[in-house]
């Protein structure tokens, strides 16, 4: 199984790489459009801001080349994020897989952001999630969200709902990271390579 | 419902963890991952490196042991110790760093802060305050707590949230190693005026001190070191309490 981590130097991939290495996966870190189109998988991650890295990825070509992927990709975080169609993050035009905008959390009650730590997620769906219970922690940290929409596969609450994870055809996407979220983390990752 | 984070805080001396450890049956001789790993097995949330390296060949041993940590552990961590360049942040960043905290070299230069922030994302920057009592005001400490500043806490705390830190770690000079409680009315004023998390240091003695700190002084972490590392208190145990507890915890 060769999985393809985009790189387009948006924050830290060691753990995720390291992780997937583990699960028996043989990894590749491309910016290249061949090399990425011809893994089984690709890994989309992404941590910092949204304006930045579209720039990143356009700069390598590669705002063209994520959507027309046909293999399973993962979007983690920002990852997942810009594949969405609108971030408000800096008035960002994403790569509109998803049809949904990125919303700043509005806070209520003076709740702190970012949004960091450990939060238990519901309405699991597979196959990202098979074997996981609802109320499972996983590891965030983000001040943007994905609303509750159409192809949401599962849903966070903080200050208000929103996608903890999205998936439309080959397109998955977590806002948590798996990589730091332990077992369970894990086994989201596992399952992903399932597909 | 976001739980609250239990954190553990080691100390690393040329790439090993410098305290003896000891947890029940096991025994491990300063490999900061191994601790590592048995503190994420037994359900902490996230933890600290703190590097006390004197030298700048051992400094050099942090990145591997970044990497390693990185590498073999699927729970998030910080790195902290003598980071006080954007080039500093880089590497550990490359070698897989979550996040990094900045104490002296902040306060020596606040515009630190702020490039890291807009580089790598506030969410990759502690700012890491020591502070205690001078004439009853609370003033921020530097350089591992030995060189008084003439700087108010709570207006540091504010102007680095300003600057772009993602969180605050708050350890209280007064409390720590007295294993008394944490600074909860410090660290409720604190917590209360700004709208990045808190995590508070210094203090832990007994469960209820978490408690409490989690509960009355409105900290979003609580972090400790000796207590987890001698066995006074295991984070199942402890986990178990604070739900019990009605705090929201991470089982």
């Amino acid at each position: 199984m060769k999985i393809a981590i985009i790189d387009y130097k948006a924050g830290n991939i060691k753990s995720v790489e390291a992780a997937l290495q583990r699960l028996g996966c043989q990894t590749v870190l491309s910016r290249n459009s061949a090399e990425i189109q011809s893994a089984d998988k690709v890994v989309f991650p992404g941590v910092g801001n949204a304006g930045a890295a579209m720039q990143a990825l356009k700069a390598f070509g590669l705002d063209k080349v994520i959507p027309t992927l046909k293999q399973p990709v993962l979007g983690i975080c920002l990852g997942m994020q810009l594949m969405c169609k609108y971030s408000e993050e800096e008035d960002t035009q994403g790569l509109g897989i998803f049809d949904v905008s990125v919303e700043k959390f509005v806070v209520k009650s003076g709740e702190k952001i970012p949004h960091m730590g450990w939060n238990d997620i519901y309405k699991l769906e597979k196959p990202l999630f098979d074997g996981l219970e609802s109320g499972s922690y996983m590891y965030f940290v983000h001040s943007y969200k994905v609303p509750v929409f159409g192809f949401t596969a599962a849903i966070c609450n903080y200050i208000t709902d929103f996608s903890a994870a999205i998936h439309k055809d080959n397109f998955y996407g977590t806002q948590f990271h798996p990589e730091k979220s332990g077992t369970y983390g894990l086994r989201i990752l596992e399952n992903f390579i399932k597909l | 419902m976001l739980a609250k984070r239990i954190i553990a805080c080691l100390d690393v001396k040329d790439g090993q963890t410098v305290k003896g450890v000891s947890f029940e049956n096991l025994r491990y001789a300063g490999d900061p991952v191994e601790l590592g790993r048995a503190y994420s097995q037994q359900g902490i949330d996230e933890l600290v490196y703190l590097d006390i390296t004197a030298t700048n060949e051992g400094r050099k041993q942090i990145y591997s042991l970044v990497e390693s940590v990185a590498t073999n552990l699927n729970i998030p961590f910080t790195i902290g110790g003598g980071i006080s360049s954007v080039e500093d942040a880089e590497n550990l960043l490359i070698h897989g760093a979550d996040k990094i905290s900045v104490n002296s070299a902040a306060v020596k230069n606040p515009q630190l802060v702020s490039d890291l922030a807009k580089k790598f994302g506030k969410q990759f920057v502690v700012v890491a305050i020591d502070a205690k009592t001078v004439d009853g005001l609370w003033k921020v400490h530097t350089h591992g707590g030995k060189r008084p500043t003439d700087i108010e806490l709570f207006a540091w705390a504010k102007q680095m949230e300003d600057r772009g830190a993602g969180e605050i770690l708050f350890t209280s000079m007064e409390h720590d190693g007295h294993q008394t409680g944490f600074a909860c009315k410090e660290i409720a004023k604190m917590s209360q005026m700004l709208s990045i998390p808190v995590v508070a240091s210094g203090g832990a003695g007994a469960m209820s001190h978490f408690k409490d700190v989690l509960t009355e002084g409105k900290a979003d972490a609580a972090l400790a070191a000796g207590v987890f590392h001698f066995g006074q208190i295991a984070v199942p145990e402890l986990k178990k309490y604070l739900a019990n507890e009605g705090v929201a915890v991470r089982i």
